[in-house]
């Protein structure tokens, strides 16, 4: 039994390396989305800066500062959650374009230890962006954490990625299903979430239609909870009404997910579809 | 060439084929019938083909263009699922069985697949790991090979987008001995090569039955090739198997002035009636 998770963990860890050796060879790439993420961070940041100046209204400076604080969370959460997502989304896509899915599929690889391992790549890659971008942001703006809760943010963040994988997995499907546009629409589905999920307003501004769908992204709750820790210092049993709606999306979407995947890659198989050429 | 690879391509511990059945077949296919959709219409890319490889042969399928050979072996592999007809490797089903058939087995494709960006030994240290070769076996092996192969040290460790299109075929060929298949399923393994990486990878090919107990199953449209390597011949024809035997009696057979291109050309020349009985036993 050990042995045995052993031996899985060890075939996991070919994904997660390999995945580090191609940040590393793409590493002006990364370069790239970095300062792309940090330079979204940090515009958004500036919004909760002016608000006053926008508005035509003084606003008294610790009210300021929990704006800031309010939009760099849903910065940078969503970040971090999305990385998650599209990388794992793109598990088909990447591959069909390097041309090595046939072997990664030829493997003696359990389709549930190969999606283990690309999840830990992926998050490993998402550290590396947010907490990079973190730093690169408090360089330029002084971000107040005095009552922050790191422990329940964490957890809620944590909760949130296993929902996320669970979503990516199950939008890896569709770029297995369709090899010309099944991408776009998994790139849809993250568009959508990214509107409803209150990543930088309340969802109550949102149109009551809307909201319904609000309602069902994990995103929303990681988010509202994310940022009760972190501006208010909540802990985990007050955040609770936010984890447990964040968990179900997770505990049902990752086998589900799985599920879908392995029976889209049997689809892939009977259709020729994993590869035509060659 | 005395660079010895003996300890590099042994089978790894626990996928010996003697352990996994006793079949003296390594490869048996029967019926095997795959069909594509391909723009509302139907294509046929193979109609029914039988075909076993014994332990420690090496077999060569020909055929023309479109003939259905990489529709074949990609059955063979487990990237297909055929929509009729059943495939054992050592007499294992390769649906019931997966995992265990892919520890077996191992596919070169035409077109040498890998992480561009990253070196030829990155690149095989993966797929090692994805075999369960370590990673530290796995660079000493990799090495032999690719030297035996005649890919120089100095160019192991640079992106293999950076290596010419003979030379990426030499390391796809090196991937698959390293996780030391017991069935290797090489399509075209040789097109794009010069002549004299054709003989360095035919007497690798040639080496890794002999000393190794490989059996191989491989495609060429080098006629030359098939007639040097293979033990057995099979010739596919509109997604048939039409003739079938060594090489020279293929001649014996077709070949008006004794040549394997006669063969070749004969029986790829004419239509097939469906109705024409096959010269292959046993073959539906
Ligand atoms: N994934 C696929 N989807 C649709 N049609 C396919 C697919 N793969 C192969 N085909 C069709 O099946 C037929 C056989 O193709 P295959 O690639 O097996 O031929 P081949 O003998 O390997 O040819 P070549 O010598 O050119 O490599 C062709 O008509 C091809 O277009
Ligand atoms: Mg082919």
């Amino acid at each position: 039994m050990i042995g045995e998770v052993a031996t899985q963990a060890g075939l996991a860890y070919a994904f997660v390396e390999r995945e580090v050796a191609l940040m590393k060879r793409y590493w002006l790439w990364e370069l790239v989305w970095i300062i792309y993420g940090i330079v979204t961070s940090l515009s958004v940041a500036f919004i909760g800066i002016a608000a006053p100046v926008i508005s035509g209204n003084a606003v008294d400076p610790s009210t300021t500062s929990r704006f800031v604080l309010y939009l760099l969370v849903g910065t940078i959460a969503w970040r971090f959650m999305g990385l998650v997502f599209e990388n794992i989304a793109e598990i088909i896509a990447w591959e069909r374009w390097e041309g090595t899915i046939e072997y990664t599929f030829m493997a003696p690889v359990p389709r549930l230890t190969h999606l283990a391992g690309m999840a830990a790549g992926t998050i490993v890659r998402a550290v590396v962006f947010s907490v990079t971008t973190l730093f690169a942001v408090m360089l330029f703006i002084p971000v107040d954490l005095s009552h922050a809760n790191a422990l329940s943010a964490v957890t809620m963040l944590a909760v949130g990625t296993v929902a996320f994988m669970g979503l990516g997995i199950a939008s890896a499907v569709f770029p297995m299903l369709w090899t010309e546009k099944g991408l776009q629409m998994a790139y849809i589905v993250q568009a959508v979430v990214l509107l409803v999920s209150g990543v930088y307003y309340p969802t109550s501004v949102l149109p009551t239609w809307l909201q319904a769908l609000s309602v069902i992204s994990p995103a929303t709750y990681v988010i509202e909870g994310m940022r009760r820790a972190l501006l208010d210092g909540a802990d985990l049993s007050a955040l609770w009404p936010l984890v447990w709606p964040a968990l179900l999306v997770g505990v049902l979407s990752v086998p589900i997910g799985l599920r879908a995947f392995i029976a889209a890659e049997r689809y892939a198989k009977r259709t020729g579809r994993l590869k035509r050429s060659g | 060439m005395t660079i010895a690879v003996r300890p590099a391509i042994g089978p790894p511990a626990g996928t010996d084929p003697g352990q996994a059945g006793h079949a003296r077949q390594a490869l048996e296919a029967r019926g095997i019938v795959k069909r594509f959709r391909a723009s509302g219409k139907d294509v046929v890319a193979v109609a029914g083909v039988t075909l076993s490889v014994e332990r420690g042969e090496i077999y060569a399928l020909l055929g023309a263009n479109g003939s259905g050979k990489s529709t074949l072996i990609r059955a063979l592999s487990t990237l297909l699922e055929p929509d009729e007809g059943t495939v054992t490797v050592f007499g294992l089903d390769i649906r019931k069985d997966e995992l265990a058939v892919k520890r077996l087995i191992n596919r070169v494709s035409v077109e040498a697949s890998f992480f561009k960006k990253l070196s030829a030994m990155e690149n095989l240290v993966y797929a090692g790991r994805l075999y369960g070769v370590p990673a530290s076996e796995a660079r000493i092996r990799s090495r032999q090979i690719l030297v035996r192969l005649g890919i120089a040290v100095t160019r192991h460790d640079e992106p293999l987008e950076k290596l010419s299109r003979g030379m990426q075929q030499k390391v796809a060929i090196a991937r698959a001995f390293l996780t030391s298949p017991a069935l290797l399923l090489l399509d075209e393994p040789t097109t794009g090569l010069d002549i004299r990486s054709k003989r360095e990878v035919q007497t690798f090919v040639r080496d890794l039955r002999d000393e190794h107990d490989a059996t191989i199953l491989l495609t060429t449209h080098d006629l030359d090739e098939a007639e040097r390597l293979a033990d057995r011949i099979g010739v596919l024809h509109e997604g048939r198997l039409v003739v079938e035997g060594t090489a020279a009696e293929l001649m014996g057979r077709h070949g008006t002035r004794g040549s394997l291109e006669d063969v070749f050309m004969s029986i790829t020349g004419r239509k097939i009636d469906e109705n024409e009985p096959s010269e292959i036993a046993g073959e539906r």
